[in-house]
């Protein structure tokens, strides 16, 4: 391999990793970094499972090559959770059921934090259309937004 | 020991809560190990060359250029693996790898295994196969046509009296039915006669296929994969390629979806055979272009829809002629439509005859209740234009037609207790029927059968010293599946939920389990889980029994305790399950249930969907605004799951109604082969999805447990098609419903 | 003891609706049923499943079969 060295912070870490320059950033966070919570769907931007986000933009790591984080921060869905408890989205996640086998949760929750980060109380019709980008098969998404409804509010309570 | 499966009418404490998921934690921080999650020392990269035509005779592959490539560890074609020539896994094996012809865009050719995906990569573009491309078909009409180029040589049609001589597309021709249907046409008052196409879809799960895959020279292997049946994926691998299945250890992990489409292997013996030959562990991933193009998706179809009705609403006769397109290998998918088709009504002369026809398209799967959408599509349409024609509304016709307990259904045997006629009632009743509707918005809906199984099931419950459980199952968590069996562990065993752990056991772990299809999971494993715990509670009992040196008859377990029972006992205090437990080592060691059940009298399942549309009659394109899906659960273990099935199938029918569709060029190759162009419901597309559980007791298990994992992608297609025509004034005979179709209905119509 | 065929399972017994059989369990009802027909063993390896009163078997070639019952033969169904 001819690999080209990438500095990144990810998930507020300082982390190296030696990449191809064709490799996508999907890749490099999965098979080089180790962070698999970053999943695969469709490779074509198409699905959303690998939602990250990059410098605060949420992006399919599908569509960035590893050599383009260079000096960039990162953010996956290992680092929504801080040590002592779970994000909001994250608990209510699992409160809703809205996880069936949970391929495009992480990508979800990810999606989800971004839209959340920008928008503290959101319509569903806004939920609905800041989560198109995300497929999920499982649950017809009824789950998934009542989820983030209830983690919107449960943000909202923690900044009163 | 046996056990009795009969349902006795127990009063619950834990089962039927919305406890959280026990694989939750793991799931929302991205801890949990999916296929393609796993790695091992010195992993090579697998990948496969694939046809890019429908049908061509493999002159000849050369590999030699890429054995070469430095990096290159080992490369396959079918020369390397067994022969099963004559063999009954033949078609398997030709699925995984083709021989001596192509037979679908995608069929693999040739894999490599090397150090890293680029060089993979380099080693694939060095493979030279030299085809003849072939005539193909890829349209199930077309491939019943005289002439049509023949997909499997050798093909005579099964079940057409005389036995034909001649070779066939179509694989097999199947009828059921009874009664006299010249005789039942001629009492009835109004006949409608309508055929209907339905296009190819694909199950869509959102992870791909996945495996790492480890054989030594020893000849033991192991397999890490996304199964819905790792136990069926070591005894197709082992059949495969000559293994012992004991020495092949299949660990299923995490499945990020399957609905039917991992239910047989694909990647997976190929994968095995590679790091056979590299004596390396071998990964292989499909992209998502191969899973559209080499999984398993569902049949096609195109049928001739025949009921006869009189005025006051009583169906006389109903015939179905149903041609499924099996992709390039045969399997009784249209055997199967025919049976589903006339399910839910109780009808004196009824008959369906399914064909199961080769086309040169990949090898179908199991989709969710396969088979039966399609045929309740026409069926359920049809029934809405009798309704319309006879001046009935939709729900009373069906009400009154409906089957019932004693009814002989269409494909042979007499139902027991069923669900169709309150599913039919509560939609009826239910305040979706009653509110009003916009300009451009129409209501629809239909109901849906499908079959349940139970099957080869086996449990294990080990409880540690500290009174915790282990509940290891052997069909595999798709959906919540391991909430619902601690549930119902904990049920048993009369401690709280949180006390159990269950987990999914690799193959060496437990004995055989039949895969996790036909919504057998929650109705099988729950069953082995009850009698497993009864198991475990006994042997607490003798340990009790130990403890207080008194006879075990004189024990009862109630709440998670040991109880002594009789007035000469008065002075013991019960010993809960965490005390005998702390105890097991001086009173015989570890504490133990197990249980084997092949788990039968699944029974069926039935549901009634309801859904209002808005069509804009300017682009044709449909909105859905409202959903309600209304299922017979029997018991529903963990509702939140239960829902979930319900509110996904809903999802998927949503799909396949409106967008989602193979499409082949005139070429034989698959144009849109990517989630861009095929394209599934996302979130701004979908309404909430109401849900109405019923739980109509199934008599066949201790809990009253149906399976709920596929009726409910079965209405949807006429629930829409329904909804579509009473939104737009025109009826759609072709899905998906997308928008050019219906625009171009509502322009023939104002012609 | 009367057995309903159904679909492709009747052109294996030329063309037969109903054949008689006397059997007491599923496994001697398969016996039996390979031994008349021969031509059954093209749908054994896809797999018969046995509907005896309504309850539909698979895999249970012990289950015994009560006098007077209806039998159905079924294709093996297969799901999602």
């Amino acid at each position: 391999m001819t690999g080209v060295l990438v500095d990144t912070t990810v998930n507020g870490d300082a982390v190296q990793f030696a990449c191809p320059t064709d490799e996508t950033l999907l890749d490099s966070l999965r098979d080089r970094v180790g962070l698999t919570g970053v999943k695969e769907g469709c490779g074509t931007g198409d699905c959303g499972a690998c939602s990250i986000t990059l410098d605060g933009q949420l992006v399919c790591s599908c569509l960035v090559l590893g050599v383009e984080a260079n000096g960039s921060e990162i953010g996956t869905v290992e680092g929504l959770a801080d040590s002592e408890s779970l994000h909001p989205l994250q608990e209510q996640f699992i409160n809703h059921a809205a996880l069936q086998c949970g391929i495009c949760t992480p990508g979800f929750l990810v999606a989800a934090k971004a839209l959340l980060d920008k928008n503290k109380d959101p319509s569903e019709e806004q939920i609905r259309y800041a989560l198109a980008g995300n497929l999920c098969r499982c649950t017809g998404y009824d789950k998934i937004v009542r989820a983030v409804q209830a983690a919107a509010k449960d943000l909202r309570k923690k900044k009163k | 020991m046996t056990h009795d499966q009969s349902f006795t009418n127990q009063k619950f404490k834990v089962v039927g809560t919305r406890v959280n998921r026990p694989d939750g934690v793991d799931k929302v921080t991205g801890r949990a190990k999916y296929g393609a999650d796993a790695t091992a020392p010195g992993q090579l990269v697998g990948l496969f060359l694939r046809s890019p035509h429908a049908h061509a005779r493999i002159k000849k592959i050369d590999t030699s250029k890429a054995e070469k490539l430095k990096g290159v560890k080992a490369v396959i074609t079918s020369a390397d693996l067994p022969d099963h020539t004559n063999g009954a896994l033949l078609d398997k094996l030709t699925n995984c790898m083709a021989r001596d012809r192509v037979l679908y865009d995608g069929h693999a050719v040739a894999a490599v295994a090397a150090i890293d995906r680029q060089t993979a990569k380099k080693a694939l573009k060095l493979i030279k196969v030299s085809y003849e491309v072939l005539p193909h078909v890829t349209d199930v009409d077309e491939a019943m046509k005289p002439g049509a180029p023949i997909v499997q040589p050798g093909t005579k049609t099964r079940g057409v009296d005389p036995k034909p001589t001649k070779d066939s597309n179509v694989a097999g021709v199947s009828t059921f039915g009874h009664g006299d249907l010249d005789a039942g046409f001629k009492e009835a008052d109004v006949i409608i006669e309508k055929s209907y196409k339905t296009e190819q879809t694909h199950q869509g799960y959102i992870e791909p296929h996945a495996c790492l895959a480890s054989v030594g020279p020893d000849g033991s292997g192991e397999l890490w994969v996304t199964t819905q049946g790792h136990y069926t994926y070591r005894t197709d691998c082992a059949a495969l390629l000559g293994m012992d299945l004991a020495k092949l250890k299949v660990t299923s992990s995490e499945i990020g979806g399957g609905f039917g489409g991992k239910t047989h292997v694909w990647i997976e013996p190929i994968a095995l055979a590679l790091s056979r030959k590299a004596n390396r562990p071998v990964k292989a991933v499909m992209t998502r272009e191969e899973v559209f193009k080499a999984s398993g998706p569902t049949c096609s179809t195109s049928m001739d829809i025949k009921i006869g009705v009189k005025k006051d609403g009583t169906i006389t006769a109903g015939s179905a002629h149903i041609r499924y397109q099996d992709g390039a290998f045969p399997f009784i998918w249209g055997q199967l439509g025919a049976m589903t088709a006339f399910a839910c009504y109780d009808l004196k002369n009824v008959q369906a005859v399914g064909y199961d026809v080769l086309v040169n398209r990949p090898k179908v799967a199991a989709y969710r209740a396969p088979s039966a959408p399609m045929a309740a599509f026409g069926v359920e349409s049809t029934m809405d234009l009798l309704a319309e024609a006879i001046g009935m509304d939709p729900v009373e016709l069906r009400i009154k037609n409906a089957a019932k307990e004693g009814t002989k259904a269409s494909y042979g045997p007499t139902y027991g207790p069923i669900g169709i006629g309150p599913t039919l009632e509560a939609a009826k009743n239910h305040p979706h029927m009653k509110t009003k509707l916009k300009k451009n918005q129409g209501r629809g809906m239909a109901c849906g059968f499908w079959f349940n199984f139970g099957g080869q099931t086996c449990t294990d419950i080990n409880i540690g010293s500290d009174g915790t459980v282990n509940l290891s199952l052997g069909t595999v968590d798709v959906g919540g599946s391991r909430a619902s069996m601690s549930l119902i562990c904990a049920e048993e065993l009369g401690i709280p939920y949180e006390q159990v752990k269950a987990n999914v056991a690799d193959t060496s772990s437990l004995g055989h389990n039949d895969t996790t299809e036909g919504s057998r999971g929650t109705f099988s494993s729950g069953m082995a889980t009850i009698f497993a715990a009864r198991e475990a509670i006994e042997e607490l009992k003798n340990r009790a029994a130990q403890m207080w040196d008194i006879p075990v008859e004189e024990i009862e377990w109630i709440d998670g305790e040991a109880r002594a029972v009789g007035q000469q006992h008065d002075n013991l205090p019960p010993l809960t399950l965490k005390e005998i437990a702390a105890k097991a080592a001086g009173t015989g060691g570890p504490i133990a249930g197990h249980n084997e059940v092949v788990a039968d009298g699944a029974g069926v399942s039935f549901a009634s969907h309801i859904c209002d549309v808005e069509v804009d009659p300017e682009t044709g394109g449909t909105k859905v605004v409202r959903y309600t899906v209304i299922q017979d659960a029997g018991k529903a273990i963990h509702p939140d799951y239960v829902e979930g099935q319900f509110q996904g199938g809903a999802a998927q029918g949503i799909g396949w109604a409106l967008n989602e569709e193979y499409i082949y060029g005139e070429d034989g190759t698959l144009q849109n082969a990517g989630f861009l162009d095929y394209r599934i419901p996302v979130c701004s597309d979908l309404p909430f999805i109401d849900t109405q559980i019923l739980e109509i007791p199934n008599p066949n298990h201790p809990y009253g447990i149906r399976g709920v994992g596929e009726t409910s992608i079965v209405p949807p297609l006429a629930a829409i098609g329904n909804a579509v025509s009473n939104a737009a004034g025109v009826r759609m005979t072709h899905v998906p419903m997308s928008p050019p179709r219906i625009l171009k209905a509502i322009e023939d119509a104002g012609a | 003891m009367q057995v309903s065929l159904t679909g492709g399972l009747r052109s294996a017994a030329n063309g037969a609706e109903t054949i008689d059989i006397e059997a007491e369990t599923i496994r001697e009802l398969m016996n039996k049923l390979l031994e008349a027909y021969p031509d059954m063993q093209d749908h054994m390896d896809p797999g018969i499943a046995v509907s005896i009163d309504g309850e539909i078997y698979r895999d249970s070639p012990a289950k015994k079969i009560p006098p007077n019952s209806e039998v159905f033969l079924l294709p093996r169904l297969q799901g999602g």
